[in-house]
């Protein structure tokens, strides 16, 4: 399960839901996984407002992975910008312009390692617990076990 | 035509066998194909999106959601997260190797997400299965509802969901968009093929807000071959001030009411809703 899924989920119970601890999920004993995928700078530009950004750093420290910054990455820092270093010579301003600002956007190295932390760390084997009610959901080969119990529902 | 869903569970029904020969049948992947299609072209995504697929079985539509633009998914490559009751259908997904996340849940149980989590969400010939409660403490109604609540607020401000279902027979239809609607979605049924065996039904649900046009009649306009029926009650503009409960007026109105439906209805006379005598 990537971890941008894990940044959406809440507890399925229904009397966790009006708890704001119901999320994130917590997860335990947890069995990472880097699936590699393509980068999608659209994608990542439009998931970024919707990220949790401090329970994203919450999670990461729970798994050990190296600490994020302090506040999300803005939509501009995602692609890296017109070189500062472009020649200033007046005789051939069109073609440059064209390559280097609107053509293709290149993706920062922000941009790559949001993707490669939201889109190709998986948890393979492990828990998700809640954080209100504890209730732990199995996480097996990637896929978590969300089913309740009929008493819980 | 059997139906499934009243034979057995999601769960059994779909075990390690069944699950393979739906998810090799060339004539299943067919037409689960098309309604994807169709689907997102309903869902008109015009940038890669976050994509919730309810009852993604073996990630049949999951495959087309992760298509690039240019293979024949508008807006696409998507990243997507489906959740299947059956989990001999996930490990059909596994083997596969699909692309989005996948998750054992129970649509019925309602939609673990937080709020305004996805762009939209897609679901392929899975809701008529929660029309069937399994147990005496639930109730089909009481699926539908939790189902419903939880994708409405799943969903962001401006999203829309497809799903395509089998309706048993139009109290199902009706029971279905009218837990819809109960959510807060703005619902509307649109039908290929009707009258058809092959009809297929597709329930279009908007989230208010965002730059979405409208319910379903916005969705449709410009789409080719497509009748708009509305069935929207219009507002009375009759007043009912004067109708109220018990006067003569209010007994003729539903006297009136009656008949339409068909009931035996005594005749009216200058006695009907006239008061007694006080008889002392």
């Amino acid at each position: 399960m990537k971890l941008l899924t894990l940044n959406f989920l809440t507890c399925a119970r229904r009397t966790c839901k009006t708890s704001p601890s119901s999320f994130p999920l917590h997860p335990r004993e947890a069995e990472l996984e880097i699936l590699e995928s393509e980068l999608n700078l659209v994608f990542l530009r439009n998931i970024l407002p919707r990220l949790m950004w401090s329970e994203l750093r919450g999670i990461g420290e729970e798994l050990g992975l190296p600490s994020l910054p302090e506040s999300p990455p803005s939509r501009e820092d995602l692609v890296t910008k017109p070189s500062p270093a472009k020649p200033s010579s007046v005789t051939e301003p069109s073609s440059v312009e064209e390559e280097g600002g609107e053509g293709e956007e290149v993706p920062s190295q922000t941009a790559k390692d949001l993707h490669r932390l939201l889109l190709e760390t998986t948890i393979k084997e492990g828990k998700l617990v809640c954080g209100n009610c504890g209730h732990e959901y199995a996480v097996k080969e990637g896929v978590a076990n969300f089913l309740l119990p009929g008493h819980l529902v | 035509m059997s139906r499934p869903e009243d034979t057995l569970p999601p769960d059994l029904f779909y075990n390690d066998s069944e699950s393979r020969k739906y998810t090799t049948s060339s004539r299943i992947q067919k037409i689960q194909s098309d309604m994807t299609r169709r689907a997102l072209a309903l869902l008109s995504l015009s940038s890669p999106s976050l994509v919730l697929d309810i009852g993604c079985g073996s990630g049949l539509s999951g495959e087309i959601l992760s298509q690039a633009d240019d293979e024949g998914t508008p807006g696409g490559p998507h990243v997507w997260v489906g959740f299947d009751i059956s989990a001999s259908m996930l490990g059909v997904a596994l083997e596969k190797e699909v692309e989005g996340d996948l998750l054992l849940a129970d649509a019925g149980q309602g939609v673990p997400f937080r709020a305004g989590t996805f762009d939209a969400a897609i679901s392929i010939s899975a809701i008529q299965w929660l029309c069937n409660a399994e147990s005496s403490e639930d109730s089909p109604a009481g699926r539908l509802s939790r189902f419903f609540n939880g994708l409405y607020a799943s969903l962001r401000r401006g999203g829309r969901a497809v799903c395509q279902f089998y309706p048993k027979n139009n109290e199902q239809k009706k029971m279905v968009s009218s837990a819809a609607v109960r959510a807060g979605f703005g619902a509307g049924l649109l039908e290929d093929d009707p009258g058809t065996k092959n009809a297929k039904t597709y329930l279009v649900l908007t989230v208010g807000g965002g730059d979405l046009d409208g319910d379903i009649t916005g969705v449709v306009r410009g789409m080719e071959g497509v009748d708009v029926m509305d069935q929207r009650r219009k507002a009375k503009s009759k007043k009912r001030a004067e109708d109220t409960r018990g006067s003569r007026a209010w007994i003729m109105n539903k006297k009136e009411k009656m008949e339409r439906q068909g009931r035996v209805v005594k005749a009216s006379s200058k006695y009907t809703g006239r008061k007694r005598r006080i008889a002392f």
